[in-house]
C-alpha cells in the first residue's frame, strides 16, 4: 500500500484518453488504503472511503447524516452552504425520521406498477423524437435531439410541468450543476427555481391535475408537508429527473458504440432479459453521478481498520465502489453487457437510494431497445478526443454528441 | 426458508418487487408486500429472494432458514 504524502485534494478531473474510468487521482487513493484523510472539493478535511462494502455498510448506517449545514459537511464547492431552505428540506439533506415520511409520501409516485404503466407513453416518445431526427439534417446532435429530449419530456409529464418552459428549466439546471459556478449566481438561480416551482403548486394547489406536482400541492394543503418541503421536493426532482438519465443515454451510446460485438447482442431489441442486464452494467459502468456521496459521522464510526471521530465529513466516491474487483469479479473496468452488476452503487443506497431508479430504468431499456434498431448505421460523426465530455459538471455526461447514420 | 419484513425501514424502493416479483409486490404506498401466493415454489424463488434481500437498501427484508 503506498502512502500519500500529503493530504490530495479530490478532484474530478479524468485521464483524457480515459473518458469512462474514474478519475486516476481516486485509483491512488484506492491504492493508498481503504480509508484516506484528503481535503472535499469544498477545502475541508474529510475521509475518503474507497471500498465498495465499505461504502455500502456506510450508506446504510443511520450515524452518518446528510444535512449539508452541519459544520465540516464535505460540500463540493465553497460557498453552496447557505442554501436556501427550500434545499435543505428535502429527501436528499434530511436525515430520519422527517426523511423516510417524506420519501413514503413521494414514493407513491414511483412504484414498479406505476411506472410500468408509463412505458407506452415512452415509447411513443422515443419514436418520435428518433423520426423528427432522422428527418432532419446530418450530423445532429443526439443529446438535444435525443438524450437530454426523453427525459425532459418524460418528467415533465410525470411532474405536471409544461414542456414550454423546458428551456428554463435546463438553463437554470446547468447552473445548478456547475461546481465553477460563484455562490451568488447560484443562489439566483435556485432562488428562480424557488419561485417558479412555488408558482407551479400554487397553481395546482386550486386546480389539481393528474401530476405528481399537484400531488404535492395537495400534501401541502392537507398539512403533511411544508411549502418550503413541496418546493424542494420539486427542485430536486427537475434536474434529478432529466440531467442524469440524459448523460446516461449519451455515455451509454458512445460505451456500446465502442463495443460493437455487445452492441450487435441487444441491437434488435428482442432479448429483453439481456437488455435490462446490459443497462445495469452501463449503469455502473458509467456511474455518471460522479460527484460522490458526501455525509458527517454522527458518531465514532470504525470502518476499513480506520476510526473516523465523530464530526467529520465523509466522502464516497461511487464511482469507485462500482470499479472494485472484489464486488465485481473478472475486469471491473471493462464494459461486460453479461456481468451481473444489479447491485452497482449507481442509485445510493441506503434510505437516500434514488427515488427515481425504476423510472430511469424504464427509459433506459425503451431508448436501447428502439435506437439502434431504428437506425442501425447511427455513429459519432467527430473523432473520440473531440468529444466535449462534462468532467467539470456535478453529473458526468457530454455536452454534445454530433452523430450521423 | 422464512421471509422476514420490517416495513418500518421500508422506504418504497421497489428493489425487491423488480427481482422478485413472483415473492414480493408493493402496496399503494409502495411499501413492501409478500405475496400470498401458494402456486409459488419459495425453493424455485430462493435465488431472486436472496438477491432481493441483498438488493434492499434499507435491509427491510431477512431471511430465517
Amino acid at each position: 500500500m503506498g502512502q500519500l504524502r500529503e493530504m490530495p485534494k479530490i478532484t474530478m478531473d479524468r485521464a483524457p484518453d480515459h473518458p469512462f474510468d474514474p478519475p486516476p487521482l481516486l485509483y491512488q487513493l484506492r491504492d493508498a488504503g481503504p480509508v484516506v484523510r484528503v481535503i472535499s472539493n469544498g477545502g475541508t478535511p474529510a475521509w475518503i472511503v474507497t471500498r465498495y462494502e465499505d461504502q455500502r455498510t456506510l450508506l446504510s448506517d443511520p450515524r452518518l447524516s446528510s444535512n449539508q449545514n452541519l459544520p465540516n459537511f464535505p460540500v463540493a464547492v465553497e460557498g453552496i452552504k447557505k442554501s436556501q431552505a427550500e434545499l435543505s428540506r428535502t429527501i436528499i439533506t434530511l436525515d430520519n425520521p422527517r426523511h423516510d415520511v417524506l420519501r413514503r409520501m413521494y414514493g407513491r409516485d414511483f412504484t414498479v406498477k406505476r411506472i410500468t404503466a408509463l412505458r407506452p407513453a415512452i415509447q411513443r416518445h422515443v419514436d418520435n423524437l428518433i423520426d423528427d431526427m432522422l428527418s432532419g439534417p446530418k450530423p445532429a446532435d443526439f443529446v438535444a435531439s435525443v438524450a437530454l429530449a426523453l427525459p425532459t419530456l418524460v418528467i415533465s409529464d410525470f411532474l405536471g410541468v409544461p414542456y414550454e418552459d423546458h428551456q428554463m428549466f435546463q438553463d437554470i439546471t446547468n447552473k445548478i450543476v456547475s461546481p465553477e459556478l460563484p455562490a451568488q449566481e447560484l443562489a439566483e438561480a435556485a432562488g428562480e427555481l424557488v419561485e417558479y416551482v412555488g408558482g407551479l403548486l400554487d397553481t395546482k394547489r386550486d386546480d389539481p391535475q393528474d401530476d405528481m406536482l399537484s400531488r404535492l400541492a395537495a400534501y401541502w394543503a392537507a398539512g403533511e408537508i411544508s411549502r418550503a418541503e413541496a418546493i424542494g421536493a420539486g427542485m430536486v426532482l427537475i434536474p434529478a429527473g432529466h440531467e442524469t438519465t440524459a448523460n446516461m443515454i449519451t455515455m451509454s451510446t458512445i460505451a456500446l458504440l465502442d463495443h460493437p460485438d455487445q452492441l450487435d447482442q441487444i441491437r434488435s431489441g428482442e432479448d429483453q432479459g439481456l437488455i435490462a442486464n446490459a443497462i445495469e452494467e452501463l449503469l455502473r459502468y458509467n456511474h455518471v453521478t460522479h460527484y460522490h456521496r458526501r455525509r458527517v459521522a454522527l458518531a465514532d464510526i470504525e470502518i476499513g481498520g480506520q476510526l473516523i471521530p465523530k464530526g467529520d465529513g465523509v466522502i464516497l466516491p461511487g464511482n469507485l465502489a462500482d470499479r472494485d474487483p472484489d464486488a465485481f469479479p473478472g475486469d471491473p473496468d471493462e464494459l461486460d453487457i453479461h456481468r451481473q452488476a444489479r447491485h452497482h452503487l449507481s442509485f445510493g443506497y441506503g434510505i437516500h437510494q434514488c427515488l427515481g431508479q425504476m423510472l430511469a430504468r424504464v427509459e433506459l431499456q425503451i431508448v436501447f431497445s428502439t435506437l439502434f434498431r431504428r437506425i442501425p448505421t447511427l455513429n459519432i460523426a467527430i473523432p473520440r478526443d473531440r468529444i466535449p465530455f462534462k468532467s467539470d459538471l456535478f453529473v458526468y455526461g457530454a455536452h454534445r454528441l454530433p452523430v450521423t447514420w | 426458508m422464512k421471509i422476514q419484513l420490517d416495513e418500518s425501514k421500508c422506504v418504497a424502493a421497489g428493489q425487491c418487487a423488480q427481482v422478485a416479483s413472483n415473492v414480493f409486490s408493493q402496496d399503494e404506498d409502495g411499501l413492501v408486500v409478500l405475496l400470498d401466493d401458494r402456486s409459488v415454489d419459495v425453493e424455485t424463488e430462493r435465488e431472486s429472494v436472496k438477491q432481493a434481500v441483498r438488493l434492499c437498501p434499507t435491509r427491510a427484508i431477512s431471511l430465517a432458514e
